[in-house]
């Protein structure tokens, strides 16, 4: 199809460089510079898509964001993108688009048939239609009503593409390239001031490329691309285009969208596609400007209906005309700005003037030019059901109750212009409390809340001298206090023809007889009858109409339809508009994708990855890595065909028979240092303190205050006045930041300083009944013996020409040290380590057998110290102190922690020894109790036990005291498992802990 | 996003702090005599007051201090922060 709307010449559009497109499968052609929607209007396409209830026929209505129908689904460099705007996607060559929410396609398609049903589907049909029968919303509503919700599919399949986040400040954000945001940043700018100019389209200029004025001697356009080409070469400037700041926030931090790579048929490599910048601003200034209000009448969503200014805008810039045989329909002077345009390029529009009459500059140059102009006429409706073919006019009473005279005139397209509604919505979220304006009948902001003022049309200033003068001295005004500059920037003068007042009215009467739709919310569906049905049924608050209607709450945010909305509740109610008040406006103003949002922080970047010093050797000896909280841990280390299971049995007996080694590194390490370290500890851990001896280590617990375990580890006493803390991997931060409230807000007059060491000591766990021999091996110096570094003990020793300290601590319950040394000789350590250690047998261990280890010897770690577990719980009260305070202690006392049946860990063997009981079960009495079974308490942890060879879990139950011998059931729902137990001793193996001390 | 003055550090963006509560609340002293109902009190019980509140953040990725910060709960006003040791 050719493009016979397209003008001959005309326009900002690149006619040297034609590009071919696909919609719904068909093939265009159109020029650089155009959108998708010009570029379908020029080829005389106006059905896009079907409404979103009533499946009616849709075309355009605007020009840009505030674009309610033509949304559709691209098809990207093999990617899929919904809800796209056909009016803000620029043309690409290749482009490939459709449209949603039509099937089998647009222009047939089967859902119209609700348009025929529309009597079953009244405002609020959703409340009233599916709620029963009850069980059909599972099986038959919800599926139906999912497959018909929504604007496109977006793709299951990961999204290839990149998105990026950046942060940046400013003195001055301007948000709109308009007439006021380019004057305002030309001002701030020359005053020195660091601005960001933010533009939502491709163009700069806003209003002033469609616009018929002059600035100095220039045509506004030309004063627009002189003001940004200076802007761009001043280095305290940025100027963006197709960013959309959509959202207000908190401190004057605003987010904008940056749509760097739609408009091209793939992202470049190392570009993203689409980029979110969180701007933290002195000033901001929302030169936003307005939309254009649409006139309520039948039938005002057929394709062929929209807005004057949109129409305007594809002659003017983008060479295209919407139609050969257009009404324009307005109540104000507008309209007749399109009008003028369309008889400039030899097409005669038809006038109707809803106001008696009307006089100005602009009326009069009409009449000029001879344009058939009809006042006190209006649409009642338009005809033709894919597109516009005609329409019924007719005369309207002084009072516009009455119509009469109803003829049917031929027409294309019906422009309409119901005046201008700023665009508040930055300033609104911003806090700012807005004032209805009578004059405009519109909502204007007014107390600003936050840093921040609004300008030009947002502000409700519709003439241009206006709006350039006080743009330029707000721009001055605002950067003179931050930089302390001012520079003489002299005002353009400004030519503009002057317009009349607009006429407040905007909806058309029904004519007798007839129902036809007249609607408010186009993307929603939503009609005058649904307003005045929601009223009927006793909504009153404009919150609660739109909810209830739906009013307002489409992906476009009710750009075109809050205003008349209001205008109509308060007609009904008999109110006027600031007493009915507007919605909330919430961000985002245009849809921002999910991926924009979510950034580079996606998969394993998601969160940070910390790998230990010697990551590489485990990674070279087939280590099969787990999560352990930022961490990657070794699991366990593969052996030919094993699994998991095999594997970690292995690693764990061979710490039980020869000896293993573990990479520790990952736990949580905090430098103690200052004479009042001692009491610091004695006052943290719920243990004695005071008397550690140098060169001795102790294991201590801490409670949070509300008695319940916060962490356990073990503190060395490195010299007089320092310490050597660990904690768990998982709670490390979260132990520092405790430590340093303590020090810094409660017990300030302690002389200590507490500081991070995790990542500057690698550890090594070296355990099993031949440790010592590796140990002795490792440091021939020193004397390793039981009684030279007894249990608990620690030595500083020389590693083969490295620093190393050496702890004799235990996790697995049996003889075992950990040598720690300087992250950068970790690798070295562990080699060395795995050198020596052969002639013992030696094998590196991974988690899951450092787990198996610990859970036969009944040591707790993070799966009993949960969150909700107490000293007594986990069978360590001999650890809690009697004598002295330390943090928590007086909630011990508390009724519930001492109750005499409070829960206990225990063991848990299964009576067949031979199946798993899955963690998480629940300990039962009676398996075959009537549901709710009351439950004892559940399994926290469970392993195969490499010293008895089955299976052996420990659980947290109530009365775990007495419950030792008692045969119970383990209940696991999830796994559909009930399996029969015997609960025993938490420490199953060696219960007397020699093994530690040997 | 808040935009918050460290004393120590200067204006910075709320993801470098973590929230630590009511910072009106003192710790009963080691070694006496608290009732149920005072360390409840201590413990649990927090107001939630509309309006101005002095809490604590600590600049968990900047000094690692905790500080004082007056903050109106509904607008996000901050009127003034102070380091651990001073009295609003």
């Amino acid at each position: 199809m050719s493009e016979i709307f397209r003008l001959e010449k005309g326009g900002l559009i690149n006619r040297n460089k034609k590009l071919s497109f696909k919609f719904n499968g068909k093939k265009y052609f159109g020029y650089e510079g155009d959108t998708l929607a010009s570029a379908l209007l020029a080829n005389g396409v106006h059905l896009v898509g079907r409404s979103f209830k009533y499946h009616r026929p849709r075309g355009f209505f605007g020009a840009g964001v505030d674009e309610p129908y033509a949304i559709v689904q691209m098809n990207r460099n093999n990617e899929v993108d919904p809800n796209v705007r056909a009016t803000e996607q620029e043309l690409f060559e290749g482009l490939e688009a459709k449209s949603v929410n039509c099937w089998p396609n647009v222009d047939f398609d089967i859902g119209a048939i609700n348009n025929f049903l529309n009597k079953f589907f009244p405002a609020g049909f959703y409340y009233k239609t599916f709620m029963w029968p009850k069980s059909f919303w599972y099986k038959i509503y919800e599926p139906i009503i999912r497959k018909a919700a929504g604007f496109g599919a977006a793709s299951i399949k990961h999204d290839k593409e990149r998105y990026e986040h950046k942060y940046e400040y400013c003195d001055l954000l301007i948000t709109g390239s308009g007439p006021s945001g380019l004057a305002t940043a030309y001002a701030a700018a020359k005053n020195g001031a660091r601005v960001i100019l933010a533009e939502d389209k491709s163009r700069f200029g806003g209003s002033l490329l469609t616009s018929d004025v002059t600035i100095g001697n220039q045509s506004g356009q030309e004063w627009a691309e002189k003001i940004i080409s200076e802007l761009k070469s001043m280095p305290n400037v940025i100027v963006k285009n197709r960013s959309q700041v959509f959202g207000y926030y908190d401190h004057n931090m605003l987010v904008m969208s940056e749509r760097v790579s739609d408009h091209l048929p793939k992202t470049d490599k190392y570009i993203p596609k689409q980029r979110l910048w969180y701007i933290r601003a002195k000033e901001v200034v929302i030169s936003s400007g307005s939309i254009e209000r649409p006139l309520v009448f039948g039938n005002n969503d057929s394709p062929g209906v929209m807005l004057s200014s949109a129409a305007k805008e594809y002659l003017k810039v983008y060479g295209v005309l919407v139609g050969k045989k257009p009404i324009v329909f307005t109540n104000n002077d507008s309209g007749y700005e399109t009008a003028i345009e369309f008889k400039k390029n030899g097409i005669d529009p038809i006038i109707l003037d809803t106001r008696k009459d009307a006089n100005s500059e602009i009326i009069k140059e009409a009449k000029e030019l001879n344009i058939n102009i009809k006042f006190s006429y209006v649409v009642v409706a338009a005809k033709g059901y894919k597109k516009v073919n005609s329409a019924d006019i007719a005369k309207i009473s002084d009072d516009k109750k009455n119509i009469s005279n109803i003829e049917n005139i031929k027409c294309d397209c019906i422009c309409v212009s119901g005046f201008w509604t700023p665009t508040i919505h930055l300033a609104s979220q911003s806090g700012n409390k807005t004032k209805f304006n009578e004059e405009i009948d519109a909502f204007i902001p007014s107390q600003s809340k936050q840093k921040e003022t609004t300008l030009g049309a947002a502000n409700g200033v519709f003439t241009l001298e206006e709006t350039i003068k006080t743009s330029f001295k707000k721009g001055s005004e605002l950067s003179k206090q931050i930089t302390n500059k001012e520079s003489k920037v002299s005002i353009p003068t400004v030519v503009e023809k002057k317009s009349s007042n607009h006429d407040k009215f905007w909806c058309v009467p029904l004519p007798e007889g007839k129902n036809y739709k007249r609607f408010l919310d186009f993307q929603n569906d939503v009609a005058v009858s649904d307003i005045y049905l929601a009223l009927r049924e006793g909504y009153r608050s404009i919150e609660h109409v739109k909810r209830y209607t739906t009013l307002g709450m489409a992906t476009d945010q009710g750009k075109t339809s809050n205003l008349n909305g209001l205008q109509l509740v308060s007609e009904v109610e008999n109110k006027v508009v600031p007493q009915v008040g507007h919605t909330t406006f919430r961000p985002p103003y245009t849809p921002v994708s999910i991926g924009a949002i979510v950034g580079r922080e996606i998969g394993k970047h998601s969160k940070p990855t910390r790998k230990s010093p010697m990551h590489y050797w485990h990674e070279k000896n087939n280590a099969v890595f787990v999560d352990a909280g930022v961490w990657l841990r070794p699991r366990y280390y593969k052996q030919g065909n094993e699994d998991l299971f095999e594997a970690s049995k292995r690693e764990a007996k061979n710490v039980r028979q020869n000896v293993g080694v573990c990479d520790v590194t990952t736990l949580g390490k905090i430098d103690i240092k200052g004479p009042d370290s001692a009491e610091f500890l004695n006052r943290v851990y719920t243990n004695a303190w005071l008397k550690l001896p140098v060169g001795k280590a102790r294991y201590g617990v801490m409670l949070r205050e509300d008695g319940i375990v916060m962490d356990d580890g073990t503190t060395t006493r490195i010299s007089e006045n320092h310490y050597h803390m660990t904690t768990t991997t998982a709670q490390a931060a979260n132990v520092l930041s405790h430590l340093e409230y303590y020090l810094q807000l409660v017990w300030p007059e302690l002389n200590v300083n507490v500081v991070s060491s995790t990542e500057q000591w690698a550890g090594a766990a070296i355990a099993g009944p031949k440790s010592r021999d590796v140990l002795q091996k490792l440091f021939p110096d020193l004397d390793v013996s039981k009684e030279g570094l007894p249990f608990m003990g620690y030595m500083e020793g020389n590693l083969f020409g490295v620093k190393a300290k050496i702890y004799r601590i235990s996790f697995s319950g049996e003889l075992a040290y950990e040598v720690n040394v300087e992250s950068d000789n970790g690798n070295y350590m562990w080699e060395k380590i795995i050198e020596i250690g052969k002639e013992f047998n030696i094998q590196p261990y991974g988690t899951e057998a450092l787990s198996t280890l610990r859970i036969e010897m009944g040591h707790v770690a993070g799966s009993e110290l949960d969150g909700r577990t107490i000293p007594y719980d986990n069978s360590l009260e001999g650890l809690v102190s009697k004598k002295k305070d330390f943090i928590g202690k007086r909630s011990l006392s508390k009724t519930a922690y001492v109750a005499p049946d409070r829960q206990k860990v225990v063991g848990v063997i299964p009576l067949d020894k031979k199946t798993s009981i899955p963690e998480g079960s629940y300990i039962v009495k009676d398996a075959k109790a009537k549901l709710p079974n009351p439950k004892l308490g559940h399994v926290s942890a469970s392993c195969w036990s490499v010293e008895y060879d089955n299976p052996f879990s420990l659980a947290i139950i109530k009365d775990g005291k007495n419950m030792i011998g008692q045969k119970l059931f383990a209940l696991s729902p999830l796994k559909n498992k009930t399996i029969p137990v015997e609960i025993v001793s938490s420490h199953y193996v060696d219960p007397k802990g020699e093994r530690v001390r040997s | 996003m808040l935009h918050i003055k460290c004393p120590h550090c200067g204006l910075r963006s709320q993801n470098e702090f973590s929230y630590g509560g009511d910072a009106t609340v003192k710790r009963p002293e080691l070694n006496k005599e608290v009732s149920d109902k005072g360390w409840d009190n201590f413990v649990y019980l927090r107001k939630s007051p509309r309006g101005k509140h002095l809490e604590l953040w600590q600049h968990i990725s900047g000094c690692r201090q905790w500080i004082k910060v007056e903050r109106d709960t509904l607008t996000h006003e901050i009127f003034k922060t102070l380091k651990a040791n001073e009295e609003a």
